[in-house]
């Protein structure tokens, strides 16, 4: 076992932070968020350019070969900057998707120009009655004429306002909840019959609810094999999970550390309020949160990269441990700056919203508690 | 001990219950129910009618319009309005400068200010903390300096909540510092909204929402008859306050309307799914809370009979302020983990009564959740935060 980073590894996520440092300050974020479509195009174009929307693809797609490490850090920088780019619904979920399903076609067709950064794509994985399962998906894909004919309702899907492309779970056979019977589509935002409806969310990020109203698409639209899109879908939404719960460690440890060193500047009763006993151990605990959290996201990281079957297992103890923790560590870092830690104004309220939402994200922590029971491997 | 309500009680509840069908309006209502905010004059006409039944001053001396009630009275009147959901009292006229100048004004002010309060004529703003003083309230450094028979007042309050509507603040203000403790020089001040060098300027909070304010004082010339009591007596009576306040904070009743409402929308299928009642995680977290609510009112109840016997409600009060505010936000966060996905999306245009249904995203109130959930993070933090009343019992109720 070894937890040392290679030295790519290393200039990757250094990059990135001081990428992060020198042009994604909070104001600049903020900025950002206020703008017509809620991110940066330009900021996006420049994720292209230092190659980070590259980062998980195979070289021989135009990418730079990295896995679940390389996603790590990059998701930890993220994190820390509340980026808004939308990296998790291109390079994770669609990207992620077609990176392991896509005929050669497909992926010169999507997949290049999704890493240069100039398409935008979405995975509708949610629909309205299913909650955080995956494998519920009523949207129907009737076969008609040598291609199929999609209806239903999807909820929640990231970057769908500005997506060219969205990638559609729906059923080709079996019943609501079964795992067989699922089929990916890849259905053109313009396609006839696709209505949009996009909202911003808590955390400054922008989503949509889309209506499939018997939209056709022919035979090429299918992603992977037919009936059998659960497996990828599944995979796509573990290594998600994985991301924004390295996200969320880096949120974690930013409001953690942004804690502390309030804690010295403000002053009550003529000293730093730092020095109060009751508040020291407080911060030691969401220390402890941090160091604990870090702990099982390595742990999972190593197990994804290794490609071990137990890794969805741990991959449910972290999300778990980061809508508890992690969660616990955000209400204290807004509690510990008073009033201060619920203005809009600080960055703090901005990354205790985020929190919240990578909790919602993926199944919240009794989901994955229950997910890291099912999967436990029999000794 | 007898758990049971008397004749004179239950009548008592069911006259409460007959005026609450007859008087609750149905626009305010209905906003309630959607989690649509209310706006001032929602507010001030809701209390008007409370006003008009002589009920709106719950705890104030009869001789001034209060209502004699006994507190079991008080907790049945608190526990009906949250049944039906009834909009919170604004609580800074009736709740808390009110008391301060029955008990500590002269003649003059009360006749001057209280019966405004009392017909919700006038709205009144909180001007304690400081920039530099929260937890510190003691080391407030606006300062009143007499000119004449004027104090000239200059210096920043700020997280004044509802500011932007109040027509008067009253305001703990320095008169001296040539004192052997910083408390005696701190006075009990009101202060006119409209006299010149007051400025407000809004302060956004987390979910997005105008609801506090910063307030500059720049030479603000107050008449001396505006002193509540005597000079440099305004900490005593503002602590006094603080725990009236506190005491109010536990919000037991509208807990217990939140855990119903939440258990009844859990047993709803939402869009096909499987009703959460259905999930024993969920079932278990929501008992959990209630047990916990429970005890609480229970506990409210042995202080309520306790001031009944002549106790003033004293350090104790600290105990409800810090679990009601725990319990409230508890619930908070499981109405988020019900909403699920639907927590997530924020468009404040929709909790408008004439947003169009169809394009509504989620369903219900779902999305009002989240700005609730996020707004109240507040409850641990102001009137005290939780931190300093577990300062204060230590201190007080346990000697230490
Ligand atoms: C939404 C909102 C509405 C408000 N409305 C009003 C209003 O209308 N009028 C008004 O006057 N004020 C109002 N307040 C102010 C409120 O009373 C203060 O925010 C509160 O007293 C805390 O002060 P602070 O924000 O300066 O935090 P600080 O005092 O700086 O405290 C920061 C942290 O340190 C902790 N701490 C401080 N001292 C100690 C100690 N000795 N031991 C242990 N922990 C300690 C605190 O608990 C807190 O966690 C409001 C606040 C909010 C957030």
């Amino acid at each position: 076992m070894d937890f040392s980073l290679t030295d790519d590894q290393l200039i990757l996520a250094g990059s990135i932070g001081r990428f992060i440092d020198a042009e994604y300050d909070f104001e600049s974020r903020q900025q950002i968020t206020v703008g017509d479509e809620g991110f940066s195009r330009e900021m996006w174009a420049t994720f292209a350019e230092l190659g980070i929307t590259a980062v998980p693809f195979a070289e021989e797609d135009g990418g730079l070969d990295g896995g679940p490490i390389e996603l790590m850090l990059i998701m930890e920088q993220l994190g820390r900057g509340l980026v808004v780019e939308p990296y998790l619904a291109n390079i994770v979920l669609a990207g992620g998707a077609l990176r392991r399903a896509a005929s050669s076609g497909q992926r010169e067709k999507w997949l290049t120009p999704i890493i240069a950064g100039e398409l935008h794509a979405a995975l509708a994985f949610a629909e309205p009655q299913a909650r955080y399962d995956i494998r519920n998906v009523a949207t129907h894909a009737g076969a008609e004429g040598g291609g199929y004919v999609l209806r239903g309702s999807k909820t929640m899907i990231l970057n769908g306002g500005a997506a060219n492309m969205i990638i559609v779970p729906a059923r080709t056979s079996g019943d609501t909840a079964d795992e067989d019977g699922i089929t990916l589509f890849i259905v053109p935002a313009d396609a006839r019959g696709v209505e949009i409806s996009p909202y911003p969310t808590v955390d400054a990020l922008q989503a949509a609810d889309i209506d499939f109203n018997d939209v056709t698409v022919d035979e090429s639209a299918v992603l992977g094999d037919v009936d059998k899109g659960f497996a990828t879908l599944q995979a796509v939404i573990d290594e998600a999970t994985l991301a924004i719960s390295a996200e969320a460690v880096g949120i974690m440890q930013t409001m953690h550390e942004k804690t502390v060193e309030y804690s010295k500047n403000r002053s009550q009763f003529g000293v730093p309020i730092a020095t109060f006993q009751a508040l020291q151990h407080r911060m030691v605990d969401t220390m402890i949160a941090c160091e604990q959290s870090r702990s099982l996201l390595y742990w999972s990281v190593m197990l994804s990269a290794a490609n071990d079957p137990e890794a969805r297992h741990s991959i449910s103890a972290l999300k778990y441990q980061v809508g508890t923790a992690g969660i616990e560590v955000a209400r204290e870092a807004v509690q510990l700056h008073g009033g201060m830690g619920v203005t809009w104004e600080l960055d703090i309220a901005h990354y205790f919203k985020r929190m919240t939402a990578i909790d919602a994200m993926f199944g919240n922590a009794d989901f994955h508690l229950d997910r890291y029971i099912d999967t436990a491997p029999t000794s | 001990m007898n758990i049971d309500f008397t004749e004179e009680e239950i009548r008592f509840q069911t006259e409460v219950r007959e005026f609450l069908a007859g008087h609750y309006s149905e626009d305010i209502r209905s906003k309630r129910d959607e989690g649509i905010a209310l706006t001032k004059d929602d507010m001030v006409r809701w209390q008007k009618v409370l006003y008009e039944r002589g009920w709106f001053a719950v705890n104030w001396p009869v001789e001034h319009g209060g209502t004699g009630w006994t507190p079991l009275q008080k907790y049945i009147f608190a526990r009906e309005l949250a049944a039906v959901n009834a909009p919170p009292l604004i609580a800074f006229g009736v709740s808390m400068v009110a008391p301060i100048i029955y008990t500590y004004g002269n003649e003059a002010q009360k006749q001057r200010f209280l019966p405004d309060i009392l017909a919700s004529n006038v709205w009144w703003c909180q001007g304690y903390s400081e920039p530099g003083s929260g937890s510190d309230l003691a080391s407030l450094k606006t300062r009143a300096d007499r000119d004449g028979d004027h104090y000239v007042v200059n210096g920043t309050k700020t997280w004044t909540t509802l500011g932007q509507h109040a027509d008067w603040i009253f305001c703990l203000v320095r008169t001296s510092t040539d004192v052997a403790r910083r408390q005696e020089g701190i006075s009990f001040l009101l202060i006119d909204m409209k006299t010149e060098g007051v400025t407000v300027r809004p302060i956004i909070t987390i979910e997005g929402e105008h609801e506090v304010n910063e307030i500059h004082l720049e030479d603000v010339r107050v008449p001396v008859e505006n002193l509540v009591g005597e000079e440099g007596k305004g900490w005593t009576y503002g602590k006094v306050l603080l725990q009236h306040e506190r005491t109010n904070i536990a919000g037991v009743a509208v807990s217990q309307y939140r855990i119903d409402r939440l258990r009844e929308k859990s047993r709803q299928s939402i869009h096909g799914a499987a009703p959460l009642s259905e999930d024993r995680n969920f079932v278990r977290k929501l008992a959990a809370i209630e047990v916990e609510l429970k005890a609480l009112e229970y506990t409210e109840l042995r202080t309520l009979a306790s001031v009944a016997v002549g106790k003033a409600p004293g350090p104790e009060s600290s105990l409800l302020k810090i679990r009601g505010t725990e319990v409230q936000q508890a619930i908070d966060a499981l109405m988020m983990e019900a909403a699920g996905y639907y927590a997530l999306p924020y468009v404040p245009a929709q909790y408008a009564l004439d947003f169009p249904d169809d394009d509504r995203i989620g369903f219900g109130a779902e999305t009002s959740t989240s700005l609730r959930y996020f707004n109240n993070r507040k409850a641990s933090i102001y009137g005290g935060s939780n931190e300093i009343q577990k300062n204060i019992i230590a201190k007080h109720v346990l000697g230490l």
